[in-house]
């Protein structure tokens, strides 16, 4: 599957490293992005960080994916 | 590894001798007796007034305790919502226990005493039950069965032969929370807040049904999620239903963990929310009451019923283009429920 | 947010206004998919015709492949270890899926990244963990990396069917078919991510324009308005559109892995025969972790659904819903082939989100 997410890289062990977006957690291996740092933004396809992303960019595809909420007075009933 | 017997369940405590009184009267009574359980009698002698609803469920989930709830909560929320969505008000509950040699006596106690808990706050009484223990292999863990009498509304009357053009759909609140967190706890591949809404909806279901005739059916989105639901209503009727995607609420945190694993949160299942179609008359009154409920206060009202096509559920994209949402072929989340 | 619609509607309104209808196809399953979600076929079906190609890697997988998986399930020795995507897809016949092998007492896992495969294989020394390895190179790494990490750890559990495939000669075969007429390609995001905008530069060389583009709704209405602009023009240089993430040469460490442990192998494609060099097999340092060492496969069995029409689908020739099976005999709920049944199929994309009007 293609879609991905970007996520942040909180802490890294090794190889393995954790990634968040929004308070959720999840592994990820970074065999794909030696250079990566914690902070950096990352695009995670199988469990694997393929590419480090901008947080400019990451944080545009991530309100696109979003669609950030609108408030619901706004919507009137 | 030797066990001591008394932290696991054996084959005995099925027997209906020693090690089941002891079950019965040390862990289940002191929990959830009543003048009606206490005198264990082969079945339950009740009371009611009026007409009935009654409804049963079993329950398998796994893992058995997750965030937002467990097996226990989730036996009688269930069993009790299902009484709810008939328009009637729960009162009587049986609770029945399948459980597998080896099972460990501190987790059914943790069970017994979310299902205390729980039917306490939903108003219910378990009035009768059973317990049987099967062999190491032949079951998982634990299965639980829970049936309940409901005492119907007067004058309430729900089903989908009511549903017109123009009547307006409502969901309580947030979409596809209870089976994105399983899917979670159960896969251990996200850590995070994502919490089962698991809840009784009796509050919910009062509000809106105040409303009286204006309320058309309920129904609580379990397996299959919103998606399968709507499309119990559409199917076979010559209406078919439009949903807003922009308008269903879903959690930011849900939304986040549905991108990450390739879910769609309509189709995920709920514990704690329910479908209202009412007129539209009425809809907006009935949202505004449900947001000043805790458990509700994400109620919105979410799409309409249409004509110009019969027995679909249609989705309104935020490009303008529409689809077809079908019923879900397959559970990609096993034991859900 | 309501100006980004606008702004994506008058991008589909300039596309619409275009001289002549165009053929554009995309080689990802993900693109196929969120093409029809987004309605962007309908809506541009008056000049663009999107043709979905072969960008679906379990759709590509032959019978063969996928009746051997189904066989090699059933043995008691062996736990198959794959993304989701494979368990309901069918073989040469309707239960020959691994969800069936499952409830035969097969032992199917489930597993969202190829190392845990390795854990898999780690927790259960007396089986052999299979993972399965289907994918383009946007998976071919993970599989590279969980291989190597196997060697390391020394286990002799672990193995791999290897039915990776490559995208360009697959897109070169497509190129070289003229009765395709094909104008332009979406080029796969994410593939392009380890492969970089050079993996698609040989695109210049048949004078066909490329854009690759991302998965949002906004990237792919871009990248179609920029292709069609590139095909008005004759402007065959190939465009990268989502420089968020590709780079000109790719990811290299990924190139490096997939080339440490994998090389180039002539391979079978369903509905297009063998397509020289298109696949990928484990190097000799690694065929210790080869399934078909211990299991070989037999490529003289050909058994393949006549009346399936998947081939043509996967070629463009056809579309979807123009297979005789498609909806009727062939649905979610009854799949005849991969292409109905894959997260990522045309037949799946086209049944889940045909358009109302």
């Amino acid at each position: 599957m293609c879609l991905g997410l970007p996520l942040t890289i909180v802490e890294i062990n090794g190889k393995n490293a954790v990634a968040q977006m929004n308070g959720i957690k999840r592994d990820v291996r970074i065999d794909l992005v030696p250079k990566v740092k914690i902070g950096d933004y990352v695009m995670v396809h199988a469990g694997f960080a393929i590419e480090i992303i901008s947080e400019k960019d990451a944080m545009e595809t991530v309100d696109a994916v979003m669609q950030v909420e609108k408030v619901i007075s706004d919507e009137g009933l | 590894m030797e066990r001591d017997t008394d932290e696991i369940i054996s084959m005995s405590y099925g027997s209906g001798g020693r090690k089941t009184s002891m079950l019965i009267e040390e862990m289940l009574l002191p929990n959830l007796g009543n003048d009606k359980l206490n005198v264990l009698g082969d079945g339950a002698l009740l009371n009611t007034s009026g007409n009935l609803a009654f409804s049963t469920d079993s329950f398998v989930i796994y893992p058995y305790f997750f965030p937002g709830g467990d097996i226990g909560k989730l036996s009688v929320c269930g069993t009790v919502n299902d009484l709810l969505m008939c328009g009637s008000i729960p009162k009587y509950l049986s609770l029945a226990f399948i459980i597998e040699e080896g099972f460990e006596i501190e987790n059914l106690r943790k069970i017994i005493d979310s299902i205390s808990k729980t039917s306490k706050a939903a108003g219910v009484s378990v009035v009768t039950g059973d317990t049987k223990v099967v062999d190491k292999g032949h079951g998982h863990g634990i299965y639980i069965n829970t049936a309940g009498i409901g005492e119907r509304i007067p004058g309430i009357e729900l089903g989908k032969h009511r549903i017109k053009k123009g009547d307006k759909v409502i969901l309580s609140g947030s979409a596809g929370n209870h089976g994105v967190s399983i899917l979670c706890s159960r896969e251990k591949l996200l850590e995070g807040t994502i919490k089962s809404d698991c809840a009784a909806l009796n509050k919910v279901t009062a509000a809106a049904l105040k409303y009286g005739d204006k309320v058309k059916i309920l129904r609580d989105p379990t397996r299959g999620g919103v998606a399968t639901t709507l499309n119990e209503f559409t199917e076979g009727m010559n209406f078919s239903i439009e949903i807003d995607e922009d308008s269903v609420p879903i959690d930011k945190d849900v939304r986040t963990a549905c991108e990450l694993l390739g879910l769609d949160p309509l189709y995920s299942a709920n514990e704690g929310k329910v479908l209202i179609i009412a007129s539209e008359s009425a809809a907006d009154n009935i949202v505004n009451d449900l947001r000043n409920i805790e458990i509700s206060k994400d109620a919105a009202i979410i799409g309409e019923v249409v004509d110009y096509i019969p027995s679909k559920v249609i989705l309104k994209s935020t490009l303008g283009g529409k689809r077809i949402l079908e019923k879900l072929s397959h559970d990609i989340l096993p034991r859900i429920c | 947010m309501n100006s980004d619609i606008k702004t994506i509607k008058s991008k589909i309104d300039k596309i619409n206004k275009i001289d002549r209808k165009i053929n554009i196809m995309e080689v990802c399953g993900t693109h196929t998919m969120a093409i029809s979600k987004f309605g962007l076929r309908n809506l541009l079906k008056d000049k663009v015709n999107m043709v979905s190609g072969p960008g679906c890697p379990v759709c590509v997988t032959p019978d063969l492949y996928l009746d051997y998986v189904y066989d090699l399930s059933l043995k008691p020795d062996i736990i198959i270890a794959t993304y989701g995507d494979m368990i309901r897809v069918p073989g040469s016949e309707p239960h020959r899926t691994l969800e069936n092998a499952k409830a035969k007492g097969a032992r199917v896992q489930m597993v969202y990244s190829s190392m845990d495969a390795v854990t898999l294989a780690e927790e259960n020394q007396d089986k052999n963990i299979v993972f399965l390895g289907i994918g383009f190179e946007t998976t071919t790494p993970a599989t590279a990396t969980a291989v190597m990490e196997a060697k390391n750890l020394g286990l002799n559990n672990f193995y791999v069917l290897s039915m990776h495939k490559i995208v360009e000669p697959v897109m070169r075969l497509l190129l070289e078919d003229k009765t395709l007429k094909l104008d332009g390609f979406l080029c796969p995001g994410h593939v392009a991510v380890i492969l970089g905008e050079d993996g698609f530069k040989f695109l210049e060389e048949y004078k066909c324009p490329g854009v690759i583009t991302g998965f949002q709704m906004e990237e792919i209405v871009n990248g179609i308005y920029t292709l069609a602009n590139c095909i008005e023009n004759g402007d065959y240089k190939v465009k990268n559109e989502y420089k968020s993430l590709v780079r000109k040469q790719g990811n290299i460490a990924a190139k490096n892995i997939i080339d440490m442990v994998f090389e180039e192998k002539d391979d079978y494609w369903r509905g297009m025969g063998l397509i020289p060099k298109s696949g990928l097999r484990l190097k000799s340092d690694y065929r210790d972790f080869d399934i078909e060492q211990l299991y070989p496969i037999d490529f003289s069995i050909k058994r393949e659904n006549k009346a399936c029409s998947c081939g043509d689908v996967l070629k463009g020739k056809i579309k979807p819903d123009e297979c005789r099976l498609f909806g009727k005999v062939c649905n979610p709920d009854n799949p005849v082939g991969p292409c109905m049944v894959s997260s990522e199929g045309s037949c799946a994309a086209y049944y889940k989100y045909n358009n109302v009007l």
